[in-house]
């Protein structure tokens, strides 16, 4: 991809060299061009000032004792108080646990098991049928965490729910409380995970898969390599730059979670605590139900600066094997 | 794909792996459409039969009674309904009005700060503020919450959907139609108007797509920054719901056990919830099948490097 990009880029300076004699005869619109463009980038570009930007000079907020009557300026700073105050927090090391562990075994599953599944689609005979499993499998993307909390109880609720009174009351096992027992949670959060964005990821790198050029599998054929030898020298060598840029952003965003799924799905239930506790949820808590804004933007800002940090690192290395596979 | 009528004989897997390979899908294919099929199997099942037989996908006895439920209580839910249906509608329409000008703009080599602006928005995706600035500026600084723009305004333009539209602009509209238009005399808006936007429908469709289904379940938002109730869109209608139900669940804490008398009564019956579940999925899902196309045309898009 980036091959085609740097030739694009020569091609784009050699024409811009012929075409320099002509621009400078259109020099008077120049400027109304430029203007133009400007003009079309401003909404964009003040929403994203607005929403972006305000709020990333906003972090010092986690530097201070914000009093609202003396407004964000005018409120005292506090130096570190509040990061210290965040890390006697007793449940912080359980949270940070929950967050990044999680996100390791989310991004292991979800590089592993779509590009399977793409090798998988690519290669069943029936392109109807290849066609029909994408279509299905993309369907619980467009469910909302809401929907899916709905369907979850549906599933574990303790009386009616499907399981403790379809599957396990036919085979004499005593209904289990699932929302009480945090014990099953991990296996239940990432199977949803993986659930939800399996298809999505599946489509991306099934589109990267059959970009292939077909003459590579051709040749490798007539040179006696099987379809697993193919598979492995051939198809997962050309997709490995979309799963490097999926592994990089996936990196910067170890400390974020998938709120719904970590908030709506065990119904917050204090129990479960200990499993679905995360850095997203926990600040979310703490600033719209105990309204700490000290302990929240601490934590928001530690998160923020990590994230960055990491996706900093791994660029870099990944730059450092191969330059065509980082991600800017 | 003509192709690989010509090279199947070097590609084809063996029939055995074939059956394997199916095998696997079927069981994906359950796991994905089960779920949603007994949301809806629910919802049309009565609810004293649910009460003995538990759910299944297939209504032991047949009832609309859930979706008499949902007309009788029609203000609330309608209610709901119409503020998702109006902050999708213009929330789509302005972002992808303003996505795709910005998108443009930084597409076009004639642009002479188009770099600056493309890392400005690219650099969103690096690196944010968090929660509590963010929560803020919307509270304090513009104090849009409590209104219908805090739910349109805060995600109206994504960095990915920004670098997705200005690669398929880049990528397929020629550089020749935009200097014609220009030599001709037509002013940028005029060109992108007429000429880019009817030649880019296919892009313009799938970043209409993903923001449309983004507005559609989109809770978090109006969670965070409205407490009005007449502000609740479908999604945070059911998520009230939920709350109730959670207040069930937690047998550990004496204060819910004794509100939980009171919320029952409240809460709509198991049908009847899954009727507003089977509403809310509805528009989205049903017309996914014929989207598709573009969905996935916008997932490659994106998978090339802006």
């Amino acid at each position: 991809m980036l091959e085609l990009r740097s030739k694009k880029h020569l091609m784009d300076n050699t024409t811009k060299s012929s075409t320099k004699i002509k621009k400078k005869k259109l020099y008077s619109k120049y400027f109304r061009e430029n203007l133009e463009y400007m003009l079309m980038v401003a909404p964009g570009f003040i929403l994203t000032f607005i929403f972006s930007y305000i709020p990333m000079f906003g972090i010092i907020v986690a530097f201070k004792n914000i009093d609202y009557k003396k407004g964000i300026f005018g409120s005292p700073w506090v130096g570190f108080e509040n990061f210290k105050f965040l890390f006697q927090f007793p449940d912080v090391k359980i949270i940070v646990r929950n967050t990044i562990g999680y996100n390791l075994v989310f991004i292991v599953l979800g590089i592993i098991v779509p590009v399977t599944f793409a090798i998988i689609l690519n290669q069943i005979r029936n392109k109807l049928a290849s066609k029909f499993y994408q279509t299905v499998m993309f369907l619980p993307y467009f469910l909302s965490w809401i929907i899916v909390s709905y369907i979850v109880y549906a599933f574990l609720a303790f009386d009616l729910g499907l399981v403790n009174r379809t599957i396990l009351a036919p085979l004499g096992i005593q209904p289990i409380e699932w929302y009480g027992k945090p014990e099953y949670w991990p296996f239940i959060i990432v199977f949803l995970h993986m659930w939800k964005t399996t298809g999505y990821s599946s489509v991306v790198y099934l589109a990267a898969i059959t970009g292939i050029d077909h003459e590579l599998y051709e040749a490798a054929a007539i040179d006696g390599a099987t379809k697993r030898q193919q598979t492995f020298y051939i198809t997962i060598p050309s997709i490995s730059t979309i799963i490097i840029i999926m592994l990089i952003l996936a990196i910067g965003k170890i400390l974020s979670a998938d709120f719904g799924l970590f908030f709506n799905v065990p119904l917050e239930q204090g129990r479960l605590l200990p499993v679905t506790n995360v850095i997203d949820t926990f600040v979310f808590r703490a600033l719209r139900i105990n309204g700490d804004i000290a302990m929240s933007s601490a934590a928001g800002l530690l998160k923020s600066v990590i994230g960055f940090f990491l996706v900093m690192v791994t660029n870099k290395i990944v730059k450092r094997y191969d330059d065509s596979k980082a991600l800017y | 794909m003509k192709d690989t009528k010509t090279t199947s004989k070097f590609n084809q897997i063996s029939s055995v792996t074939n059956a394997i390979y199916h095998l696997i899908f079927m069981v994906v294919t359950i796991c994905c459409l089960y779920p949603v099929l007994l949301v809806i199997g629910i919802s049309f099942t009565e609810e004293d039969s649910l009460k003995t037989f538990g759910y299944s996908v297939i209504p032991k006895v047949v009832s609309f009674e859930s979706y008499t439920y949902v007309l009788r209580n029609a203000a609330t839910i309608l209610k709901a309904y119409k503020v998702t249906i109006f902050v999708t509608i213009v929330g789509t329409m302005l972002s992808v009005a303003g996505t795709a000008l910005y998108a443009y703009a930084i597409s076009r080599k004639e642009f002479r700060y188009r770099k600056f602006f493309t890392f400005f928005k690219f650099f969103t995706m690096l690196f944010s503020g968090g929660l509590v600035p963010w929560y803020l500026v919307c509270t304090r600084l513009l104090r849009i919450n409590d209104t219908i723009w805090a739910l349109i305004l805060p995600p109206l333009i994504s960095a990915w959907n920004v670098i997705i539209m200005k690669t398929f602009f880049a990528t397929t509209v020629p550089d020749s139609i935009v200097e014609s238009a220009r030599i001709d005399g037509a002013s940028e808006f005029t060109t992108f108007i007429r000429i880019v936007c009817p030649i880019s429908l296919p892009g313009l469709a799938t970043i209409g797509l993903f923001v449309t289904l983004s507005y559609w379940n989109d809770y978090w938002t109006p969670l965070m920054l409205t407490s009005k109730p007449n502000l609740a869109n479908i999604q945070l209608y059911l998520y009230n719901i939920l709350k109730n139900i959670q207040m069930l669940q937690d047998t550990t804490n004496v204060i819910s056990q004794q509100a939980s008398g009171e919320a029952i009564k409240r809460l709509p019956q198991e049908g009847a919830r899954m009727a507003i579940c089977v509403l809310a999925i509805g528009p989205i899902i049903f017309a996914y099948p014929f989207f598709q196309k573009y969905f996935i045309q916008g997932l490659t898009i994106g998978a090339v490097k802006g």
